[in-house]
């Protein structure tokens, strides 16, 4: 089944180049989404489509067989409660004077779920292996990869069936990437994950489909496996190559 | 360097530098004062209380005014309308500017040019110059037109900073989260734009008031502030002007009164600057 | 053979709290060594002490001799001589190293005439700078010699930061984070780009970096940094290929994961 669908989109700043031509691409529930760029790509744009941030200029995005429409009060509420989102910059996306109890509930907040919200804000929390005491403080006396723990709780409080992840790790360090890539593989039992990144080994850790984007364009899409061992199109092989991997040492 | 002082700390705590110390003590000083004034006066400010011009003396502490009145009541009085005003005009300048401003923040590329580019052209204009076309154009000088007045001419100031202020924080990743949440457009002023440029908003205030209150005495000195009884301090410049000669008091008197109000909001201001902003913290 | 740079037991106190602390490394010519840590490493202070630029309020002690000359100790002004001749630095953002209001040939030619006066010696300037940006792989150097900054893609500017680098024609290159900004196909030119040149003008290369990958493909000796301290130092093969450390072994693990899931197949 499928959560979310692009048809046909194309997307361009008023009378500009297009960002984005005639993208086809379903995410289905259970299975991983990985949709890989450089800069320029028009991943950042697919991304504030996916998440209802912006309208295609032709084309069309559907939840669940809808078209998304932010008239629809009452469908975006249930959208925003099924598709939540965790972004780059790990300094950037908390509000420095918040609390994190108090970062972390606002979906349920503004989403008026019914619950209660400590206990939500606790299960949360402790999802991403944040001390429960965490819920009091503010953001600036975490690090960054506890800063993009939060972010992810904040994003999963909501019990959504898709996350989308824009770079979450490439603002971070090594070791604190391979924690979080940890954290996001366990929560991927509970809902879909759709990472955007340039990171194609990132990706390829946590997804079972790849798309591969180019200048706006969709230049090879299919499983994971089928794209990192047998890349068709000059870009994709290219992107492989270029990637740097530690050399293997005798 | 990562451990560095965080760029946002949530509520800065005030450090108590000796300038802001003074700056608090100062307008502390006017505001006491200038309750005072709702309760006792030395003397009824009306009430012709001793020789014309006289200099000060045990009695009248800064002498009396060409009446016969006592100037240090006058003066007293005069705290109470400066801080009224300040405080109207603030008001009204900050009711104004900060919904225009987060219009203006919020508003399409189209509607904000035009919102700026006219923000601009008020700025250019001086504010007294502002004020006193606004008295002109209605029905006459009174203290609430000059608050009023004083309050719209400073509005522009304070729409432009607050726009400034808060574009930079509808830049920040924390609104899109706030969006994808579903929280709408007056839930992310109220929770996220609000709390994170009110700091910088309550400095600019401060040293708005300090402008409101010179702004005031500088029409009261032309004639177009608060009538008599309520003795503005630029009133009371104005009278003592063509006495300067021979009674010098009658204009040293208000003058240090007004200085010393302003100051001390100018050094409270500053001591609310470095607060609120983290790149001037020191260690 | 002579070495370019030597630091030895370098620490770097901020009001009394060491952020680097012992820390020996040197560079000769024709060689690259790389400078690795995560964030609050040091390795960034380390570099900038290396040239004499540590910010204010920091203070360092032990030694680092560039090109014979001991920087610890000595008035800026002499250390400023070594900046632009003995050893050139490229960083990670080019745009913060380039002139946002100047064409970007006049900037080269600026750094060529800078050399040029400082020997004693004439040059076509101009051709100098076409000659540089070809040197870089700058595409179309006569048009691009035209362009400001902002008209340039990121690998383009840094291209050109590293031609201005050129132009000074230093025996030490300090390269700190140069490919970080990249685009993963622009890193790979630009790595290849600054491996050839290094080569070819036989210079030293201190190559600071974050990412394990990338400095694992750079450069033939490297240091590991962490919280300040030296945790280990050697040629890659033996650093990455047998960590004695445990926190080496973590940083490779964790590389590891990321390049098996790509997998071996290319």
């Amino acid at each position: 089944m499928s959560l979310i669908d692009l048809a046909a989109v194309s997307f361009a700043y008023g009378r500009g180049r297009k960002v984005l031509d005639g993208v086809d691409l379903s995410i289905e529930a259970g299975r991983n989404l990985g949709i890989v760029g450089e800069s320029g790509s028009g991943k950042t744009t697919i991304l504030r489509l996916l998440l209802g941030l912006a309208q295609p200029t032709s084309g069309k995005v559907t939840f669940r067989g809808a078209p998304l429409d932010p008239r629809n009060r009452p469908f975006m509420r249930g959208f925003r409660r099924s598709v939540q989102a965790v972004f780059q910059d790990p300094y950037s996306s908390l509000d420095p004077r918040q609390k994190i109890a108090d970062i972390v509930a606002e979906p349920l907040r503004s989403l008026n779920v019914e619950t209660d919200i400590d206990a939500a804000v606790a299960g949360a929390l402790a999802s991403v292996d944040l001390p429960p005491d965490a819920a009091g403080r503010y953001p600036h006396e975490f690090s960054g990869g506890q800063r993009q723990r939060i972010a992810i709780a904040r994003a999963i409080v909501s019990e959504p069936e898709l996350v989308l992840a824009d770079e979450v790790v490439s603002a971070l360090d090594l070791t604190t990437r391979i924690r979080i890539v940890e954290l996001l593989k366990s929560l991927s039992a509970r809902t879909t994950l759709a990472l955007v990144s340039h990171d194609i080994g990132f990706v390829a850790l946590l997804c079972q489909d790849l798309v591969i984007l180019e200048k706006g364009r969709i230049v090879e899409q299919g499983t994971a496996r089928d794209i990192l061992s047998s890349p068709k199109h000059p870009y994709t092989q290219r992107l492989l190559a270029s990637t740097p991997r530690l050399p293997e040492f005798a | 360097m990562s451990d560095a002082t965080p760029a946002f700390a949530p509520l800065p705590r005030l450090r108590l530098t000796p300038a802001f110390l003074i700056g608090a003590t100062l307008v502390g000083l006017h505001v006491v004062v200038g309750l005072l004034t709702l309760i006792w006066t030395p003397y009824d400010p009306t009430a012709m209380t001793g020789g014309r011009l006289a200099p000060p003396s045990l009695a009248h502490w800064a002498g009396t005014d060409r009446l016969g009145r006592d100037l240090f009541t006058e003066i007293m009085i005069g705290a109470r309308i400066a801080l009224s005003v300040g405080i109207g005009a603030v008001a009204i300048a900050a009711a104004i500017g900060v919904t225009v401003g987060l219009l203006a923040a919020f508003a399409s590329r189209a509607v904000d040019d035009v919102l700026a580019a006219t923000l601009d052209i008020l700025i250019a204009f001086p504010t007294l110059l502002l004020a006193m076309l606004i008295v002109a154009a209605s029905d006459g000088a009174s203290l609430g037109t000059a608050i009023l007045a004083i309050g719209i001419a400073a509005s522009s100031i304070v729409a432009r900073l607050t726009r400034i202020l808060a574009r930079r924080v509808l830049a920040m990743d924390y609104i899109t989260a706030a969006r994808v949440s579903g929280t709408g457009w007056l839930g992310i002023v109220r929770i996220h734009v609000l709390p994170n440029i009110w700091p910088t908003l309550i400095v600019n205030f401060a040293l708005q008031f300090g402008l409101a209150v010179i702004a005031e005495a500088s029409l009261s000195y032309l004639g177009l502030g608060a009538p008599p009884p309520n003795a503005s301090w630029g009133r009371l410049l104005q009278e003592a002007q063509a006495t300067v000669y021979t009674a010098p008091f009658g204009a040293i008197a208000p003058g240090i009164a007004l200085v010393s109000l302003v100051i001390g909001l100018n050094l409270f201001a500053d001591g609310l600057r470095d607060v609120a902003d983290p790149t001037r913290r020191r260690r | 053979m002579a070495d370019l740079l030597t630091i030895e037991n370098l620490t770097i106190r901020h009001v009394g709290r060491p952020l680097v602390s012992d820390v020996s490394l040197s560079v000769a010519a024709g060689e690259r060594v790389g400078l690795i840590g995560e964030s609050g490493s040091g390795k960034s202070l380390t570099a900038l002490a290396a040239i004499g630029l540590l910010p204010d309020g920091m203070t360092a002690s032990g030694s680092i001799r560039l090109s014979d000359r001991e920087v610890i100790g000595s008035a800026d002004r002499d250390v400023a001589g070594l900046r632009g001749t003995a050893v050139a630095t490229i960083f990670q953002e080019p745009l913060t190293a380039l002139d946002p209001l100047m064409r970007i040939g006049k900037q080269i030619a600026e750094a060529v005439r800078r050399r040029a006066h400082r020997d004693g010696r004439s040059v076509d300037v101009q051709a100098e700078v076409l000659g540089l940006m070809v040197r870089v792989a700058l595409p179309d150097p006569a048009r691009l010699a035209r362009a400001y900054p902002h008209e340039m893609s990121g690998g383009q500017r840094q291209r050109a930061a590293i031609a201005m680098a050129l132009a000074c024609r230093p025996s030490l290159l300090i390269a700190d984070e140069p490919t970080t900004a990249l685009d993963v196909t622009t890193q790979a030119e630009v790595l290849t780009l600054l491996e050839t040149l290094v080569r070819e003008e036989n210079m030293g290369l201190l190559f600071i970096s974050h990412d394990l990958p990338v400095v694992g493909t750079a450069v033939d000796r490297v240091v590991v940094l962490r919280a300040g301290e030296m945790v280990e130092q050697g040629p890659i093969a033996e650093v990455f290929g047998r960590p004695r450390h445990p926190y080496t072994l973590g940083l490779v693990e964790a590389a590891r994961a990321f390049d098996q899931a790509i997998g071996a197949a290319l």
